[in-house]
């Protein structure tokens, strides 16, 4: 009885934790798996421990230019989306004006769209206009679908901001350009770097509207896609847990550091 | 993190007066605007214009296409591909119900109960996005594998020859099945589910549950009557987020399906870069649209969330 | 209206200023002087114009008609950062961002002062958080983040203190704290300081000079006292405390008084506490304030000296609340008539259901324009915050 009623009352508890574990198996398998020493081509049997492809990340031909092709596209997919998101996002905020409706239309529409009818649809456009597939068109799609969430991300933050702020630094002396770079700015950052870090994440793992799009550039979430087909080097799970480590131990640190920060403070 | 739903703007400071109107920049919002809006125009609007023009053109490959309106290349292609478009809808309904209520529990979890784990946990939840979805998906090829633990369990259970009797496995196997490209789905979308439930049980007061319990409800009913609603909005975007991409997806279907679970995404995906009927696949691809539109549509509708914009 | 100052050089005179909202007027176009170093509040419920009045003189909006003058400069149509006005927002408005030694020294910043540790330092133990330089406007309680905000303002040495409702977000207690606080701190740097409030005991308190506004008017303005105990229009008379008004009719004019007709008895007037056109034959609001009534039993109404007002009535009701006693009394003029009674020597007889006489001295009473709703001004007050 006592045992019923405990499982009862962490049911809840239970639930979560086993649906966390369900979310992380697979990250715990590309780190085994990353150990591995394959017999054949496809690694996704256990075989034997090895920490080869640690030592020669970039061992297979191609790999680690598609990593490079996919940051470069990824920061300035990041760049573009950040500029023009938050832009739209204080004019939507800020400005009464015509067409709000249209305006907040267009910009839930792409995401509510399955990707692969804007990869499909983008590449008619490109077609018919006869532009070149590559490096270009990869980013012209990156920023437009990564436009929507900066957009919603900033405009949540610039909401939420009390508009007397603004006024209180006007009155202290601020010009429009101090008052923007002096209270606006910092107190939207948080926003603004969400909508950033969310557009990296998305702009760098796409691979549907990328692969519609790409011509003969190869990125990485390709790279992996082609080998899927053809055989999948252990490199690419070296590659995969380097990033979820890199992303682990940067959350936490700036955790920390704010944390810690708080707590001198308070 | 993705959200369909916007806060509400905190209860505004009592400011009788109305506010204030800007009297200079009367162009500012739209130069502000321009860029933006310009880019999602070309890029967005544009080429689904172009999309609906390719889908009414014949011709071939060859000999270039023209617009002859001809419709019937919607029919056909429905009539050739509706097993698939069935499939779409069926495995993104079925993901979607798994998201929520696997994600519902992990996202009550983080938000009442999780105590000062709560922030390990979040960054556990959203740390896998930094490793590809590609490698992520491959690494259920593995553990769904026809040989590896999971397999055995299920069999020695008996419990795969229950599926295979629905038809949801197949051989005493779980990859190349249904089961598969569904359990995929599920994973890949799940973080899509559990932000969303989590930002909207975050800002229920805790409170309202000693309120209820106060007021002779038992925790289930407490959760049935005041949680559960009060979530409403998390559960109406998480189950948006997670359906429209599912219902579109092919990348779970490729790498851990097989030709019998191809959903549509696979068809549009093969008919517009390798068998290159532009027609066909553009008109697939508007079915698609206006099919996912109509029912986000009537979903909201119903749902009474309305301002999800 | 009391002048303390000589100089007009630091005075606040707005000039047919007003505003409009599309049909909607939010002030109409009023003339108002502040003198220099004075105590000014604007009072009246939520939605009365006040703030909007006080946004106009900090440049945060822009009238549709009028001139802003501060001494002899106008400044009507110059931004908020180039006016030598600050503003204490209403719930503050520190930048969060910030920590409270660089919230306090934004202004000076923004004007290029390059060294501004001492005043800073200064500034911050003049309001007492000296000890709090560093911490973050969030780490604060209600009442320190209200000084800070007090200490950005005044750090810049403004002509004029603009206040927004600044204790609006505190406790009783910490209000009335605040209030002597904020007196002190007028005292001793001798700016103007314009106060905007809905609370009637925080204008009077603090206030020299304090302008009643209402529905985008100044209904009156006036010392606090001549406020409470001259009236000239109904809102005033309920907003400002509680009033006891009784319709009656003028009968006579016999020098400086007025004598009046309601119901069967006489009440008289002074000539010059009446607001009311006077006329034979005329409506006027006869209003007296609860505490300046005395009660007599009927047995004692012999007693009573002549030249006093009075009526009678019958107790109602009688709530004993410690310093005094307030009783509900109905009389055939008018029902409901409020009394409180010090408690020095109690009257046993004084009970519900007991007959009495309420009288009191011509000199408090007060007439009103009876073209006016006789409860205006009742319910705003509480609900304003």
């Amino acid at each position: 009885m006592p045992v019923v009623s405990w499982l009862k009352h962490r049911l809840v508890v239970i639930a979560g934790l086993l649906t966390l574990g369900y979310l992380l198996l697979p990250n715990v398998i590309v780190t085994v798996f990353s150990f591995n020493r394959p017999t054949g081509r496809f690694n996704y049997q256990w075989q034997h421990f090895s920490t080869a492809a640690w030592q020669d990340p970039c061992g297979v031909a191609g790999l680690c230019g598609s990593l490079s092709v996919s940051l470069q596209i990824a920061v300035w997919a990041t760049l573009g989306a950040t500029v023009l998101g938050t832009m739209i996002a204080f004019a939507l905020v800020r400005y009464r004006f015509r067409a709000r409706g249209a305006v907040n239309s267009l910009i839930f529409l792409p995401m509510a769209m399955p990707e692969v009818v804007m990869g499909a649809s983008l590449l008619t456009l490109f077609l018919n206009l006869g532009a070149q597939l590559g490096f270009w068109t990869i980013l012209i799609a990156h920023i437009m679908f990564c436009l929507s969430f900066v957009v919603t991300a900033v405009k949540a933050r610039v909401m939420s901001m009390d508009p007397r702020l603004e006024e209180a630094a006007r009155d202290l002396y601020a010009g429009p350009v101090q008052t923007f770079v002096r209270v606006t700015l910092p107190i939207a950052a948080p926003g603004i770097a969400a909508g950033a870090l969310l557009s990296f994440a998305l702009s760098f793992d796409d691979f549907i509207i990328t692969n519609f799009n790409a011509g003969s550039t190869v990125t990485f979430p390709m790279f992996v896609w082609g080998s899927a087909q053809r055989g999948t080097p252990v490199q690419i799970n070296v590659i995969g847990t380097a990033m979820f480590l890199v992303a682990v131990v940067f959350v936490l640190v700036s955790m920390l550091i704010t944390g810690r920060r708080g707590r001198r403070r308070a | 993190m993705p959200t369909l739903t916007e806060a509400p703007p905190p209860l505004a400071p009592a400011a009788p007066e109305p506010a204030p109107a800007r009297r200079r920049g009367r162009f500012t919002p739209y130069w502000l605007l321009l860029p933006g809006l310009l880019w999602l125009v070309v890029f967005f609007a544009l080429p689904l214009v172009y999309q609906a023009s390719t889908s009414v053109q014949t011709g071939s490959l060859e000999e270039g296409y023209k617009v002859t309106w001809h419709f019937a290349t919607y029919w056909d292609a429905f009539s050739q591909y509706w097993p698939q478009f069935l499939r779409s809808v069926l495995y993104a309904a079925a993901a979607t119900v798994l998201c929520l209520v696997l994600g519902y529990p992990l996202a009550y979890l983080i938000a009442f109960r999780a105590g000062r784990w709560r922030n390990l946990i979040m960054v556990l939840v959203i740390a896998p996005f930094f490793t590809s979805f590609l490698i992520r998906t491959l690494a259920w090829k593995t553990i769904l594998a026809d040989d590896g633990p999971i397999v055995h369990a299920l069999n020695s259970l008996h419990i795969l020859a229950l599926t295979d009797f629905l038809g949801w496995t197949a051989g005493d196997r779980v990859l190349a099945t249904p089961t598969a490209v569904v359990c995929g789905l599920t994973y890949n979308f799940l973080p899509f589910m559990i932000l969303p439930l989590y930002t909207s049980l975050e800002r229920i007061d805790g409170r309202l549950h000693e309120a209820a319990g106060d007021l002779y409800a038992r925790p289930a009913t407490t959760f049935r009557k005041v949680t559960f609603p009060l979530s409403m909005p998390g559960v109406v975007s998480g189950t948006l987020l997670t359906f429209i991409p599912a219902a579109g997806d092919y990348v779970n279907s490729e790498l851990l399906g097989s030709t019998d679970t191809r959903m549509i995404g696979n068809v549009i995906q093969s008919q517009f870069l390798t068998v290159m009927d532009y027609p066909t696949a553009a008109a697939l691809s508007f079915i698609l649209m206006a099919a996912i539109l109509g029912m986000v549509t009537v979903y909201i509708r119903r749902s009474g969330t309305e301002d999800l914009v | 209206m009391k002048t303390t100052t000589t100089a007009t050089g630091g005075d606040v005179r707005l000039t047919g200023i007003g505003k409009t909202y599309g049909a909607f007027t939010a002030v109409h176009p009023l003339d108002l002087t502040v003198p220099q170093g004075s105590f000014f509040a604007l009072l009246g419920a939520s939605g009365c114009g006040k703030t909007t009045t006080l946004r106009m003189i900090a440049g945060l909006e822009e009238p549709t008609g009028g001139t802003v003058h501060l001494g002899d400069r106008d400044v009507t149509r110059l931004p908020p950062y180039k006016r030598p006005v600050n503003t204490v927002f209403q719930s503050y408005a520190l930048f969060p961002h910030l920590d409270i030694f660089e919230n306090v020294a934004f202004g000076l910043r923004r004007r290029g002062v390059k060294s501004v540790k001492k005043q800073v330092g200064e500034m911050l133990d003049l309001v007492q958080l000296g000890e709090q330089a560093r911490k973050k406007p969030h780490q604060l309680s209600g009442g320190q983040q209200q000084r800070v905000a007090v200490a950005r303002a005044l750090i810049n040495h403004p002509q004029v203190l603009l206040l927004d409702e600044p204790l609006g977000a505190l406790d009783l207690k910490l209000r009335r704290q605040m209030q002597l606080e904020l007196k002190r701190i007028q005292t001793e740097v001798g700016i103007t300081f314009v106060h905007v409030t809905h609370d009637q005991e925080e204008a009077m308190t603090m206030a020299d000079t304090v302008a009643v506004m209402n529905a985008g008017r100044v209904e009156q303005l006036g010392a606090p006292t001549e406020l409470y105990e001259n009236p000239r229009t109904t809102f005033v008379a309920n907003f400002l405390g509680t009033s006891n008004m009784v319709e009656a009719e003028i009968d006579t004019v016999a020098g400086d008084d007025v004598v009046l007709r309601a119901g069967g008895g006489k009440l008289v007037l002074p000539a010059g506490r009446c607001s009311a056109p006077v006329v034979p034959g005329g409506k006027v609001l006869v209003g007296i304030r609860p505490e300046k009534i005395a009660l007599a039993h009927a047995d004692d109404a012999g007693t009573v000296p002549d030249g006093r007002n009075r009526l009678t009535g019958r107790i109602a009701d009688a709530s004993f609340i410690g310093v005094s006693t307030q009783y509900v009394i109905d009389s055939p003029v008018c029902d409901q008539l409020a009394v409180y009674v010090q408690n020095v020597e109690r009257d046993g007889r004084l009970v519900p259901g007991a007959e009495v006489v309420l009288h009191w001295s011509p000199a408090h009473t007060f007439g009103l324009d009876a073209a006016q709703a006789i409860d205006a001004g009742t319910d705003t007050g509480e609900e304003a915050a």
